[in-house]
């Protein structure tokens, strides 16, 4: 990309959102995104992610109090039309009365850009999504995947200050959603532009996301990075949002947990009951005198590059463990556990 | 493949069935160039009495596509814009306008005519002009065009469409004109071709609502059964099939909802499968 999009922050100022029906769909929020900075809204379906992103994109006002800023300027009482954002929709909203150019150029005929400079700007974007020879195709003759790009190159066409994306890639089946994820963010970190992108798939949340807002019944849960989200969740809706973790409940005696399975170390100040929560990958599997936890082994999903092992015994739940390699196990059998005591979560 | 008896039986039933409603045009259309119908068709063909509704009865035809034409404008100015409306607000308001909207299909063309008559017959010179023909003709057609509308309209997530367009910086008429408008063209069409055709054959309201001056194609059809030869009434039912059928075949090609093809690749023509309204005959009246 040759051309220099200047970078526009984005913030949200105590942005709730009740619908007329008096249902409140997003609880006030305050949000800051930086210039070229790529955040993603990550939450279950009904969390306000996608109301969220409405609200930055102008289809939704927020109620009173409420202020949505593109850098300095205050476009809350600004329509989506005079907001020169891009947006992507999950349904990609190609007009089926045009042909693949002339939906790219959409943007530029309506602000009646130059013919020149319209032709030059549209070949440019075919180029970069490598959909030139699709050009003059019919919207209903492209794949799921050729539509998202000519909807992504029809959102970027226009230089938008900020890149808005609604569950892109929900539409399409797994391969290409993997594909075009690594496209996307190659594309997104190529143009240097400020994106804003609803999913409820965590892994492509923690792919795309320099920094993640989980969301939860209108509320934002956590802000972080992956990394931030992943291994420290503010609180337990997190915690199971993102990845897979266990919850071990018991006692604590003497700087360790005991739990019905076995006893963990723990170097916290607390006493009496607690809950603490781990990751399937930091548990190691053990011969038995070494071993902090037993379980027995409950099922197990042969996943080809790991293998997934439920193991009941040790608290209410199962605990589940990921184990590499090709040796096998047999249900019923009984394991031995490690968890290394530095990864162990506690949430309040 | 080998065709069973119960076939054969099927294709004797429907062909007696189309003789049954074809035959009865066909001799009317017969009637209507024969010299004289009561010596049959051995007396001679002739275009006489053709000549002779034209002299008689041009200017009911000219009425009827002049009232034809500026009731599809009236339709098309108030009908797409109202569907469209209606196609975006959800609430029972909405429902309830809708309704009210098609109500005069369910009306007795001859109850709304009366009902014309004694709210507006007092103003003279509506009463005497064409123009109280066309509103008739607009409460009884408009229908046709909004629900013709409405069906394309909820074919396709055009709300989604609008904020597309609307978020490349498109304003409310841009995106009427360059999205709504153009995604609409089926259902406007059949709508359209509908319309033309109900108001060409219009005959209930028309008869109330016409004066000696206002006579339109289907109440001078009346006029000559009732009051001139056989023949000529005949050469004039002619005259209505001659206009009317282009319509129905239009109808029949445009209206109704088609598969989409495959086309070339660089056709700019793209269509939307739009459902279209089941095509109503116009009615021959008599």
């Amino acid at each position: 990309m040759t051309d220099h999009i200047e970078t526009t922050s984005v913030r949200l100022v105590d942005c709730a959102k009740t619908f007329p029906d008096g249902t409140r769909a997003l609880q006030p929020v305050s949000l800051e995104i930086a210039g070229g900075e790529t955040v993603v809204l990550l939450g279950p379906s009904g969390c306000g992610k996608t109301t969220t992103l409405r609200i930055i994109a102008g289809l939704e006002a927020p109620d009173a109090g409420g202020a949505v800023l593109f850098g300095d300027e205050d476009v809350t009482a600004e329509p989506i039309e005079r907001r020169n954002v891009g947006m992507v929709f999950q349904s990609y909203a190609l007009f089926p009365n045009m042909n693949v150019a002339e939906n790219i150029a959409y943007g530029l005929t309506v602000r009646k850009t130059a013919e020149a400079e319209k032709r030059r700007r549209v070949g440019e974007m075919l180029d970069m999504m490598q959909i030139g020879e699709l050009a003059q195709r019919r919207i209903d003759q492209l794949s799921g995947g050729q539509r998202q790009r000519v909807a992504l190159a029809r959102a970027i066409a226009v230089r938008p200050r900020v890149l808005l994306l609604d569950e892109p890639l929900t539409a399409l089946d797994a391969l290409l959603r993997e594909r075009l994820r690594v496209e996307i963010d190659a594309l997104l970190r190529g143009l240097g532009i400020t994106a804003v992108y609803v999913t409820h798939d965590q892994a492509e949340a923690m792919a795309l996301g320099d920094r993640i807002v989980v969301m939860n019944s209108g509320v934002v849960a956590q802000t972080g990075t992956p990394r931030e989200i992943y291994y420290r969740p503010a609180d337990s809706f997190v915690a199971d949002f993102i990845g897979t973790i266990n919850r071990v409940r018991g006692t604590v005696v003497n700087g360790e947990i005991r739990t019905d399975g076995g006893a963990l170390p723990w170097h916290g100040p607390d006493t009496g009951e607690i809950e603490v929560l781990f990751r399937p990958e930091d548990v190691a599997v053990v011969a038995s005198d070494r071993a902090q936890l037993r379980g027995r082994v409950e099922s197990i999903y042969f996943l080809g590059d790991r293998t997934k092992v439920l193991l009941s015994g040790i608290g209410d739940h199962p605990v589940v463990v990921e184990m590499t390699g090709r040796d096998t196990l047999s249900v019923g059998t009984e394991i031995g556990l490690a968890v290394n005591p530095d990864v162990l979560l506690k949430i309040s | 493949m080998r065709r069973g008896l119960f076939f054969y039986l099927n294709l004797a039933f429907t062909l007696v069935v189309c003789a049954f409603l074809i035959v009865p045009v066909v001799l009317s259309v017969m009637a209507g160039v024969t010299e004289n119908f009561f010596h049959g068709i051995r007396s001679g063909v002739t275009l006489r009495w053709l000549v002779e509704v034209w002299d008689l009865y041009a200017g009911t035809v000219y009425l009827s596509l002049a009232i034809a034409l500026a009731c599809l404008v009236c339709d098309l100015l108030l009908g797409v814009p109202a569907a469209y409306v209606l196609a975006k607000k959800s609430g029972r308001a909405a429902r309830m306008i809708e309704e009210t909207i098609v109500l005069p299909v369910a009306i007795p063309g001859l109850a709304i005519a009366l009902a014309l008559i004694v709210t507006y017959g007092g103003i003279r010179e509506f009463r005497a002009s064409w123009l109280f023909i066309l509103v008739g003709h607009v409460l009884y057609t408009m229908p046709f065009m909004v629900r013709s509308v409405l069906a394309v309209l909820s074919s396709f997530d055009f709300r989604t469409l609008e904020e597309g367009a609307a978020s490349l910086g498109a304003t409310f008429w841009q995106r009427f004109r360059t999205i709504i408008l153009p995604n609409c063209r089926t259902g406007i069409l059949a709508g359209s071709l509908m319309v033309v055709t109900l108001s060409v054959g219009e005959f209930n309201l028309t008869w109330m609502l016409h004066t000696p001056l206002t006579k339109t194609l289907p109440v001078g059809l009346a006029d000559s059964y009732a009051s001139m030869r056989l023949e000529i009434g005949s050469a004039y039912t002619l005259v209505f099939l001659i206009m009317i059928l282009p319509l129905l075949v239009a109808l029949q090609l445009y209206g109704q909802p088609r598969q989409p093809k495959a086309k070339p690749i660089d056709e700019p023509d793209s269509e939307t499968a739009a459902p279209g309204p089941a095509a109503a005959a116009a009615r021959p009246t008599t």
